[in-house]
């Protein structure tokens, strides 16, 4: 429609600029060329209002193809195979005489492990499997195992020189191996065709079973993916959230309060203005550098701490928290204000016993948003040291700390294949917090809109 | 006591000085009888006993918090034999956090033994510092101890002698909250201080060692720097100009997908679309803002990238595995929501009576939208793009997890390269010490990107202020 050309002759018609796609042809009449070029433009009409319909649905698309992608590698995540192993408590492999507790705790149970293990692989010929064999069966099972024995015998020592069958973690390669639907006896993955024959031989005998992945949110963080969990990350982030919570709801109410309250009109409140509209844009890394200089170089706050982690955040949510209570507060009507002032109440009263409550709901719903875009940010805690390995769970907010984004990153960068689940799986935790939050702040507002 | 038992005391302090205050007012006044003869309430009164009691002990608290450590590294410094505080500042700090890992983990008796019997001198001399440093810890713990609760309790008292029928109570306390409004509203300002400060001073010191033209105009990018001379592949070169471009091959890539897709889905859900599906779509579409880039960056890397490749070699195009085209695509999807919500904005801000009398005239819509409301709209348009593409440089998750490291220069889309995030994060989550140009140059790179997201975000608001029509 841009190849129109504008009438010689000056009509009514022509003032509005119509495009008059047809061969200019002095003998038509206006009406003539609008209604010859009318076909045209409704064909460019529906092929506009296409374009911005498929848009949308590509928009659409985008969120599917994200979740849906997500959602199935996570799948794997949920459930792990375990296997069903006879295990000999004979104590002269564990080294050990009797029952006592310490004897127990620091008995050797890799031994009793292993020779569990050879004596249910005996080879076709009888005879004792090669060395080379014993590794790789050996290889099967979780390094977790022998600490599963352990476990087991300490809780019912009745089994100390009896055999027994113990339930234990298959190792990661297996995991996902079993989980791919190779075809029976073949290698795959990391499994030679040795293993994968044992392993069917295992699950012919009913050895093998898949159990809900229950260790994923009770365990820690740990170098071997089967017994990786996120407990450790998901209390760093509680202890995160709640340092921010605390130090940037107050701080972000007080500040909007006097800007929209108190502050009378000069220069220094539009310096603060503009300040505040300028911080919401800034970049999150560079609050990572200013913790990383301020708060942990020149004030000696410890590196990895979830208190660093809530102050850098808190600073880089309270633009948005700021701005979105002026905006409760300002929704506020006057007349409130008005009639309390005149039955002698002071400025301060007003403020904190009328406009504050009305403006609440508001502000929770802004430093909810807040709260969600501090919960998912991960850049910042990089720069302040919450990205190293950590296997014990914090406990205070000055212990080292990871959360689950920075647990995410991590994961995503491991070669291990089981990683790749585990790492879908935390996404999606983090997603359903984020859900819950957003849900709780929707859910919130249309409860005030009602009023 | 440590910090956090001594706040909660200092919190239950604060909580009984309400309670003091209320009771001292009412005796002031002779009996709540008379509490109508105070000219304020005797909750005011407890209040401002509160604040008086709480506030100042806080701030001598958190000052005495931020100052122990140094102080007690200084007085620890003067006791330590001479030819240890000669060592260089590297071999110095090495040997302080030794005597601190010593402080932390031995009892009192223990170093007192090796101090005393140790096998030789340095070994002795060690743990005497570590003695030292215990025992300066515990005096500075009582100190502190010491003078917040004094401060707390001789406040109050000398408060609540003050205290007579016509004390103002409510004006002080009022005038209080005032002042801790205030500060509130200040930290915005000192947090922008505190960026400037921090990244301009560090810079500063980078640019002494690196000067500031081979930065900014440089194309090799390596900040390996050589720990022995005679090391290969140390040189250390800050060029960044590689990394600038790399920004901009991804930036440009995702505003190639943001801008019309965002823009055609704020034409089509503001002209279009049904209110039904409009209470549908724009939820929908609220998802891509909210997902955390951590989770952007694992999609970009593990999902899009190896399918950009494979779609490449089925081509016979050579793709990298960590494509800039892959990150810009998935970056892209992230700011679609961004631009469209922005645009969509800027659209219904013009006036109905544009729109009207333009259909009124038999104009199509497409042709009212095309003609009439986007030149109408165009300023708040192009302000959004500018937060877009600031939004687009600053982004750092996206590109450490699915750009390169590599750093170089191209404008291939199917090559690696690195931007100015991913290099910062790649030179400060390693081992490092804080002087070495190369933990400097983050901090360098942190200016640059916080002058350039800072000039976008002034240049839309400029634009939208300049260039919008004043409709009556």
């Amino acid at each position: 429609m841009t190849n129109s050309k504008p009438s010689a002759k000056s009509t009514k018609k022509d003032e509005t600029s119509m495009p008059l796609s047809t061969t200019p042809s002095s003998k038509l009449s206006t009406t003539d060329k609008v209604k010859l070029s009318l076909k045209n433009r409704h064909k460019k009409e529906s092929r506009f209002k296409r374009t911005g319909f498929f848009a949308v649905i590509f928009g659409f698309m985008l969120v599917l193809v994200l979740i849906g992608d997500i959602g199935s590698k996570a799948l794997p995540a949920f459930h792990q195979h375990w296997v069903k192993l006879d295990i000999n408590y004979q104590n002269n492999w564990l080294n050990i005489d009797d029952t006592s507790e310490e004897n127990l705790k620091k008995a050797n149970y890799r031994t009793v492990l292993k020779k569990s293990i050879y004596h249910m692989f005996p080879t076709e010929s009888g005879k004792k499997l090669s060395r080379k064999d014993k590794r790789q069966v050996f290889k099967l099972f979780s390094t977790n195992a022998e600490f599963t024995l352990k476990d087991y015998l300490i809780s019912s020592p009745e089994y100390l020189n009896t055999q027994t069958s113990v339930w234990v973690r298959l190792d990661d390669d297996v995991d996902s191996y079993l989980k791919e639907n190779f075809a029976q006896g073949e290698a795959g993955l990391r499994i030679t065709k040795q293993q994968a024959q044992w392993l069917v031989k295992l699950s012919d005998e009913n050895r093998i079973e898949s159990r809900f992945n229950f260790s994923f949110f009770t365990a820690s963080d740990s170098r071997e993916p089967e017994l990786a969990g996120i407990k450790g990350a998901l209390t760093g982030t509680l202890l995160t959230m709640f340092v921010t919570l605390l130090l940037s709801f107050p701080l972000g109410v007080a500040g909007a309060l006097y800007l929209e309250e108190f502050a009378p009109k000069n220069r220094w409140t539009d310096i603060i203005e503009i300040n505040i509209n300028n911080l919401a844009a800034v970049p999150s890394i560079v609050f990572g550098l200013l913790g990383l200089a301020v708060i942990i170089n020149l004030f000696g706050l410890p590196r990895s701490a979830p208190l660093v982690g809530g102050i850098v955040l808190t600073l880089m949510t309270l633009p948005t928290i700021i701005i979105a209570s002026r905006a409760a507060i300002k929704a506020v009507p006057p007349s409130l204000r008005e009639a309390a002032l005149g039955l002698g109440a002071s400025k301060m009263q007003v403020t904190f016993s009328h406009v504050l409550p009305q403006a609440m709901p508001g502000i929770i719903t802004g430093g909810i948003i807040g709260v969600a875009q501090a919960l998912g940010e991960t850049a910042p805690l990089l720069m302040i040291g919450m990205v190293a390995f950590i296997v014990d769970v914090p406990t205070s907010i000055v212990d080292s700390a990871t959360v689950l984004p920075v647990q995410i990153f991590l994961w995503a960068d491991s070669p291990e294949r089981a990683f790749l689940a585990k790492t879908s799986a935390a996404i999606l935790v983090l997603l359903a917090l984020l859900l819950v939050i957003n849900v709780t702040a929707t859910m919130l507002r249309t409860k005030f809109e009602k009023k | 006591m440590n910090t956090s038992l001594l706040f909660t005391v200092l919190l239950c302090l604060t909580l009984v000085s309400y309670w003091v205050g209320i009771k001292r007012s009412l005796k002031v006044a002779g009996g709540s009888k008379h509490r109508k003869d105070l000219t304020c309430l005797p909750e005011q009164f407890g209040l401002l006993t509160a604040m008086v009691c709480g506030l100042p002990a806080l701030v001598t608290l958190l000052i005495f918090n931020s100052a122990e450590q140094v102080v007690i590294e200084q007085l620890l410094t003067t006791t330590l034999p001479t030819n240890i505080q000669a060592l260089s500042s590297i071999d110095f700090g090495l040997y302080l956090n030794n005597i601190h890992s010593l402080a932390s983990t031995e009892t009192a008796q223990a170093l007192q033994l090796v101090a005393h019997t140790g096998s030789d001198v340095t070994i002795q001399n060690q743990h005497q510092a570590a003695l030292t440093l215990q025992s300066l810890n515990q005096q500075a713990s009582w100190l502190k101890t010491a003078l917040v609760l004094i401060i707390a309790v001789v406040s109050v008292i000398v408060l609540v002698r003050k205290f007579s029928l016509t004390y103002k109570a409510r004006q002080k306390s009022e005038t209080i909250v005032r002042g801790l409004l205030v500060a509130s509203s200040a930290i915005a300002i000192l947090t922008t201080l505190g960026i400037v400060i921090s990244v301009l001073f560090e810079s500063i010191r980078f640019f002494e060692s690196v000067p500031i033209a081979d930065f900014m105009f440089g194309t090799q990018w390596s900040p390996q720097t050589a720990m022995r001379a005679d090391q290969v592949g140390g040189s250390g070169s800050f060029g960044a100009i590689p990394l600038f471009a790399g920004t901009m091959l991804i930036t440009f890539i995702a505003m190639l997908l943001a801008v019309p897709v965002g823009l055609m889905i704020a034409i089509y859900l503001s002209q279009y679309a049904s209110a039904k599906l409009r209470s549908f779509a724009k939820p929908m579409l609220e998802v891509l803002a909210g997902i955390p880039t951590v989770v952007y960056g694992f999609f970009a890397a593990l999902t899009v990238a190896p399918v950009i490749r494979n779609l490449g070699e089925s081509f016979g195009l050579s793709v990298a595995s960590e494509s800039a085209l892959a990150a810009g695509l998935v970056m892209g999807t992230m700011i679609i929501p961004f631009v469209s919500s922005l645009s969509e904005d800027a659209i219904s801000a013009v006036p109905t009576a544009l729109k009207e009398a333009s259909l009124g005239m038999g104009a199509t819509k497409s042709e009212t939208v095309v003609k009439v409301l986007l030149p109408a709209a165009l300023p708040g348009i192009v302000g959004a793009i500018l937060l877009a593409v600031s939004r687009a440089i600053g982004e750092t998750m996206i590109v450490v997890m699915a750009a390169g490291m590599a750093a170089n220069l191209t404008a291939n889309p199917l090559d690696s390269v690195t931007t100015v995030t991913v290099q910062i994060v790649t030179l400060l989550t390693g081992d490092q010490e804080f002087d070495s140009p190369k933990t400097l140059a983050a901090f360098a790179l942190g200016l640059m990107l916080f002058i350039t997201t800072l000039g976008l975000n002034i240049l839309a608001l400029k634009v939208v202020q300049k260039y919008r029509e004043q409709y009556d």
